[in-house]
């Protein structure tokens, strides 16, 4: 529970000041990693794939994680549906703190032409225990660094990644 | 103008006799001038006597007019027509209107709720509804926010409505209701929200509640007699709906109503199915998770179960068991019986004796169906009604974090909700099914009350070493568990079809065609490409004599989440991605009525 407090103390704190901040390019290249997860140089999390074609755990965390929570809306491998945007490119388009915004208070279109209504999944431990992970699949699909379908090779879960996921879903 | 005063005549009456209720709403289902119930009458069989419009002119059949309903998202359903009246109903936020058909079709009252759009994001796989129903002077619709609301059918009026479920939980509604008798009887969805799943009979006078019937829990719940209720002949027991659970799992265990019901006046007899017991990952709920998956018999007055009978006992698929019961008077093995036929998500097409509950076939409707090579039918076996499901696509056996791949078919089913039909002339079922597979890795998930509770990865694709489409409309012979034809579609069939005395079968398809067929023989006479692609079902009426077809056009619901990108088979390596067809690539959101009609 503690994890994600703290990330969403942080999340609206800095959605404020950083919106306008939306990368042009996708900065997705990553230039560190700690037990396990990977960053870009602005220390944000970031997928990885390495010599061997391995994707990291988060990614392919995320690729499990989306299929559960977010594909009977936004369609399989982030593509989009009839009425709900493709998140590969959401996850482009938007930077961060913004993406971590909508997932955790939701967002409303209400008008004459649309009914779209995301959710607020701040109280869902299913999905905010795995934000990041979700995150990162979905910007490496978006930048098609990985396929459509199942990820193939994958590195090994951290044991800090396992600690956490456990110390978070409580 | 005979049909007005038929209708004025017929308000008058049930506004004073409640009782007649059942009566009134059966003479007129048996008048095929008008279509007054979304399944065509109580048997379910979308079967209409008109034959003005037959195989030899249907090849003419010309656009007669349309109607914008204003809303984008999946249109599922029908319209209904009561005298010269038409009722159109939307997705969410559920409008309704009656249009006047002697005046081409001027807006006579519009009614359209104030609902909490937080209801939206609750409704998995889009903000469907499939119509409305009429008796006793009332139009029901049952809103997306489980209100269930009566209106004056002249007026739009609003005489009652009632809250059935509480959306904040992730209770919400998708289907019509059926009026029988002087009750209208509702369901409920949620079933990946935890949702624990019932049926509600109302009064159609006031909107009071009479009964509900729980589909898991004590058998004051669930509304059995442990020894009078039967499953395949057998008393159920006590406490059923308890013991095939572990702990408290049954709480949000699922197995909701969101289908198509059916009805025997003769028997007064209620039938549905229930959906899927929840999670998706099997590993968390030990048992036969009774009365998931179960197809029931009810009696329409009390809501005691007179018969059950459980499909697929400890789910490890998704494969709901809510589609429609059709109900069919027929000779098997030379003996004249009352049939129920059901085309469940599992792939298998069941035949059962209605009033019994015994079963009498049950076959795969198709061919790449593979989780189970079969139902045991020997009475005497210790596994008798049970699916022998093969190791290797048993995600329960396979266990948490495992993939299981190449399972047939997918967790859409062989066939969802869009509900079949059946011509008494030919005694064949005119089936609309998905040719979809899937890989499925179960793992585990907590729940939290109004959030997702899924616990499954899954990703589908086109049913591998077949024609590369995603479906088929097929003819079913449901005495002997046989497909006599089968017409490959590109897209999966998500239209509920009609069939009629003029020896055609409409359905509609996911690109946007209305399509014609033969009754006998399946060879297509007719098409039409409409706004939008089709999930809605066909339905016929006259006016002045003439005959029309009306379908709604309307992408969305599941197929329009699953298929609006296409699939690929992550099994068929990288060269193939992409290589399924994208339905976006034929069609786009919009909500529109088509009716059809000859030339003059």
């Amino acid at each position: 529970m503690r994890n994600y407090a703290l990330l969403l103390g942080t999340a609206a704190l800095m959605s404020i000041g950083q919106a306008a901040l939306a990368q042009d390019v996708a900065n997705t290249d990553a230039a560190y990693s700690e037990d396990g997860r990977y960053y870009n140089d602005e220390d944000i999390p970031t997928f990885n794939i390495n010599d061997e074609g391995a994707v990291d755990w988060l990614t392919y965390s995320g690729f499990r994680r989306y299929h559960s929570e977010c594909h009977v809306c936004h369609g399989p491998e982030g593509e989009g549906s009839s009425y709900a945007p493709a998140l590969k490119n959401s996850a482009l388009e938007m930077d961060y703190y913004d993406f971590v915004d909508v997932v955790v208070n939701g967002r409303q279109r209400i008008n004459a032409a649309e009914n779209s209504v995301m959710p607020s999944f701040g109280d869902n431990p299913n999905v905010m225990c795995y934000l990041d992970d979700i995150y990162v699949y979905l910007r490496a699909r978006g930048v098609e660094a990985v396929p459509r379908g199942r990820p193939g090779a994958k590195e090994a879960k951290s044991d800090v990644i396992r600690e956490d996921e456990n110390a978070c879903l409580g | 103008m005979r049909k007005t005063k038929y209708l004025a005549a017929a308000l008058l009456l049930s506004s004073t006799v409640t009782a007649s209720a059942n009566e009134e709403l059966m003479s007129m289902m048996d008048d095929p001038n008008q279509w007054v119930i979304q399944t065509g009458d109580y048997a379910n069989q979308r079967y209409s006597e008109l034959d003005q419009i037959n195989k030899d002119n249907v090849g003419d059949l010309q656009v007669a007019w349309t109607f914008s309903t204003g809303v984008l998202r999946g249109h599922e359903g029908s319209p209904l027509v009561i005298g010269d009246v038409m009722y159109v109903h939307t997705p969410f936020p559920n409008i309704v209107y009656a249009l006047d058909l002697t005046q081409e079709g001027k807006i006579i009252w519009k009614y359209e709720p104030k609902q909490d759009p937080d209801v939206i994001p609750v409704m998995c796989c889009d903000t469907v509804n499939r119509g409305v129903a009429y008796a006793d002077g009332k139009i029901f619709l049952h809103q997306a926010d489980t209100t269930v609301v009566a209106l004056n059918a002249e007026t739009g009026a609003v005489e009652w409505s009632v809250m059935n479920g509480d959306a904040s939980v992730g209770e919400t509604n998708t289907a019509t209701v059926l009026p029988v008798g002087d009750k209208v009887i509702v369901g409920i969805s949620g079933g990946e929200f935890g949702v624990r799943g019932s049926v509600t009979a109302y009064s159609i006078a006031d909107g009071s509640q009479v009964w509900r019937a729980y589909s898991m829990g004590p058998d004051s719940d669930i509304l059995v007699d442990p020894e009078m209720t039967t499953h395949l002949g057998e008393p159920v027991g006590v406490d059923s709906g308890l013991n095939t659970w572990e702990g408290d799992q049954w709480k949000i265990g699922g197995g909701t109503t969101w289908g198509w019901y059916s009805y025997d006046p003769d028997e007064n007899l209620v039938y549905y199915g229930t959906g899927n017991p929840s999670t998706w990952n099997p590993a968390q709920r030990p048992g036969d998770n009774r009365w998931s998956m179960t197809i029931m018999a009810r009696d329409a007055d009390t809501g005691m179960a007179k018969w059950f009978y459980q499909m697929t006992p400890h789910d490890e698929w998704d494969f709901d068991g809510i589609n429609e019961m059709i109900l069919t008077d027929q000779e098997i093995d030379g003996v004249e019986r009352k049939l129920l036929t059901h085309f469940d998500r599992n792939g298998l097409g069941y035949t059962l004796d209605r009033i019994t509950g015994e079963l009498l076939v049950a076959e795969k409707f198709d061919p790449a169906v593979n989780w189970t090579t079969g139902v045991d039918m020997d009475p005497n076996s210790d596994t008798y009604g049970r699916p022998a499901v093969v190791a290797e696509y048993s995600t329960e056996q396979n266990g948490e974090d495992v993939n299981s791949t190449g399972i047939c078919p997918a967790a859409l089913g062989s066939k969802d909700q869009q509900p079949a039909a059946y011509s008494p002339e030919t005694q064949l079922f005119y089936v609309p099914t998905n040719h979809v597979c899937m890989d499925y890795e179960p793992f585990r998930v907590s729940y939290t009350a109004g959030q997702p509770y899924v616990g499954a990865t899954l990703a589908m694709y086109p049913a591998p070493d077949s024609h590369g489409g995603m479906g088929n409309f097929i003819a079913w012979d449901n005495t002997k568990g046989e497909i006599a034809w089968s017409l490959p579609e590109q897209f999966s069939v998500w239209s509920g079809p009609l069939a009629t005395a003029g020896d055609v079968v409409f359905y509609g398809t996911l690109e946007g065609y209305l399509k014609a067929v033969d009754s006998n023989t399946g060879e297509e006479l007719y098409r039409f490409k409409t706004a939008s692609g089709i999930i809605g079902n066909v339905m016929t009426y006259t006016h002045d004599d003439k005959q029309y077809i009306a379908i709604l056009s309307g992408i969305g619901g599941w197929a329009g989440i699953g298929l609006a990108a296409g699939l690929t088979n992550p099994n068929d390596g990288l060269g193939a991605v992409g290589g399924y067809a994208a339905l976006s690539d034929y069609t786009a959101l919009g909500g529109q009525m088509t009716v059809f009609a000859l030339p003059d």
